[in-house]
């Protein structure tokens, strides 16, 4: 489904600032895979994520996604197939305009925008459903500004934009890192559902490790730019946090960092 | 204030307010600050009034204008996107460019159109007064231009431009190139600058290649009025509100210069000067209002 190729990617290449974010990275991911990723800060998970979707583009390396080689594909033209959620609860929607127009706007991902009306009446009954699956009540809500919601609403209100239409390949960057414990939980198990329930090859990064071994089918460490660890399969469910650790001293050989380093 | 002067600036307000629609376009939805407008407003004046002393049709020369407008606009996009050139500085270099282009249209500094055909010729055939035709056309002109962006901002590519101003990150998560938004709606903010200056052109009888400057700080005085006195909670109000905030700067303004303190009045050069401080002090306003709250 996705592969990737010996990708490379420096920051600030030539100044004293330099950093290697992605280190020959070679990642196959097949159709259906949901995949954890973890590492300490500055390990290149959110590079990962970025080349995935095209946000900058690899100093060296390909990548394909399904028959595709969009090594060289603009962030927008990938967006056809391909859906993102941010940590930032505020990137994910638009606070000016209303509900409706937000769930219009990603009914329409990656494809023409012409002069029809932008909110269509005839499909409000389809957001109104959709919206009752959040149990947020902002099935009643349809003409409120976005701006007026929580940070958990917006997530919510964003997990379900990302999904409107079936995305081949959801990426996830810490979506509920900026959450309360509670709204996490809750923005989690409905990840989990509409993962579930769409069959969708997806990249989720975390930083709480307890996540990354209950959710997924597998799970990559990342440290300085390369995976030093990818475990799937039965191995995967019955890794502990003992275990993560471990691995990380294993193949990281930095004797320096700290549990803090990791967890941080 | 006379009779005579409420209804210039009453005309001044609703021509320029087409004007203004194109700024609040560009500095409030796309959040672009463009001061290119200095410039398409003159060249708008200038295609026009070439158009129509080689005797093309009035109205048709506002099509011309119009699209002249919209490139300019267009190229002060594509600096900015494509080239990563500042937004402000771009603008600030097509604006340049603009005024010895809008010198060679005219071949000269200005054209005269006293005696030409305009738009305002079928009203004024109806028996309908000098000074009321272009109240009236211009009324029709904004009016139109008003619903036509309220209409185009509820299509499926005017949420997308709403979004682009708003969240780029996320209409571009969402398929949208916002580079190619973002050309569009520069581009149709400055053919509306320019459709109001070949207006004010035919209005006044002459195309001159001074008449932009300070449009800018016109259109964000009109903008800053208009979302003060009537609101911006949504698509229609804020638009609406732009138009009515260029109707309420005219009618200020005929005021100020009506104003005599013993020997001292205002000429209509001090115009951009009252009209800085207007901005200045609607900008700083929030802030000192917040701290008085505060206290």
């Amino acid at each position: 489904m996705i592969s990737l190729k010996n990708c490379n990617k420096y920051f600030h290449k030539g100044s004293v600032n330099e950093v290697f974010a992605l280190n020959s990275v070679n990642l196959d991911i097949a159709e259906g895979d949901f995949i954890s990723i973890i590492g300490s800060n500055g390990a290149g998970k959110s590079t990962l994520l970025n080349s995935i979707a095209g946000v900058f583009m690899l100093d060296s390396g390909s990548i394909m996604i399904g028959d595709r080689d969009v090594t060289s594909w603009p962030e927008y033209k990938r967006a056809k197939f391909l859906s993102r959620v941010f940590q930032d609860p505020l990137l994910g929607t638009c606070p000016s305009a209303t509900i409706e127009q937000n769930i219009a706007l990603a009914k329409k991902r990656g494809q023409w925008r012409g002069f029809s009306r932008g909110v269509k009446v005839k499909d409000r009954p389809e957001f109104q459903e959709k919206l009752k699956i959040l149990g947020l009540g902002l099935e009643n809500r349809l003409q409120d500004k976005v701006g007026l919601l929580s940070g958990g609403q917006r997530q919510a209100l964003t997990m379900l934009m990302a999904t409107m239409i079936r995305p081949e390949v959801l990426l996830l960057d810490e979506h509920v890192a900026a959450l309360d414990p509670k709204t996490a939980r809750q923005i989690l198990t409905l990840t989990e559902e509409i993962v579930g329930h769409q069959e969708l090859t997806t990249l989720m990064i975390t930083h709480n490790m307890k996540h990354a071994i209950q959710f997924g089918n597998r799970l990559i460490m990342l440290h300085q730019g390369r995976v030093i660890s990818d475990v799937a399969g039965e191995e995967k469910k019955n890794l502990t946090v003992g275990d993560l650790l471990q691995k990380f001293y294993a193949s990281s050989e930095e004797e320096l960092v700290t549990d803090a380093m990791l967890l941080a | 204030m006379t009779v005579y002067a409420a209804l210039g600036a009453i005309e001044q307000g609703l021509v320029y307010g087409i004007m203004v629609i194109g700024v609040y376009l560009t500095f409030r939805i796309l959040d672009f600050p463009d001061l290119t407008v200095d410039g398409s407003l003159p060249l708008g004046a200038s295609i026009s009034a070439v158009a129509i002393t080689s005797g093309i049709n009035p109205y048709l020369s506002l099509v011309f204008a119009l699209a002249g407008g919209f490139v300019a606009g267009m190229i002060t996009a594509i600096l900015n996107t494509k080239f990563k050139i500042l937004h402000l500085l771009a603008s600030i270099l097509t604006m340049i460019a603009l005024y010895s282009i809008n010198i060679r249209i005219m071949g000269g500094p200005n054209v005269a159109l006293l005696g030409s055909a305009t738009v305002f010729d079928p009203v004024i055939n109806w028996g309908i007064p000098g000074q009321y035709a272009g109240i009236l056309i211009f009324a029709i002109f904004s009016v139109s231009v008003t619903a036509f962006i309220v209409w185009f901002l509820k299509t499926e590519l005017g949420l997308a431009i709403l979004a682009t101003g708003d969240n780029p990150r996320m209409i571009t998560s969402l398929g949208v190139n916002t580079h190619a938004v973002i050309i569009l709606g520069v581009g149709l903010s400055n053919g509306l600058v320019a459709l109001s200056g070949a207006l004010i052109a035919q209005n006044q009888g002459a195309a001159d290649v001074g008449m932009g400057i300070g449009t800018i700080i016109a259109g964000l005085a009109s903008v800053i009025i208009g979302e003060t006195i009537f609101g911006d909670n949504s698509v229609l109000r804020a638009f609406i509100a732009a138009l009515l905030g260029s109707v309420v700067y005219r009618l200020a303004i005929a005021l100020a210069l009506g104003v005599e303190f013993g020997d001292f009045s205002f000429n209509p050069s001090d115009l951009n000067l009252i009209t800085a401080v207007l901005v200045i002090f609607a900008l700083i306003a929030p802030g000192i209002k917040k701290k008085m709250v505060a206290r």
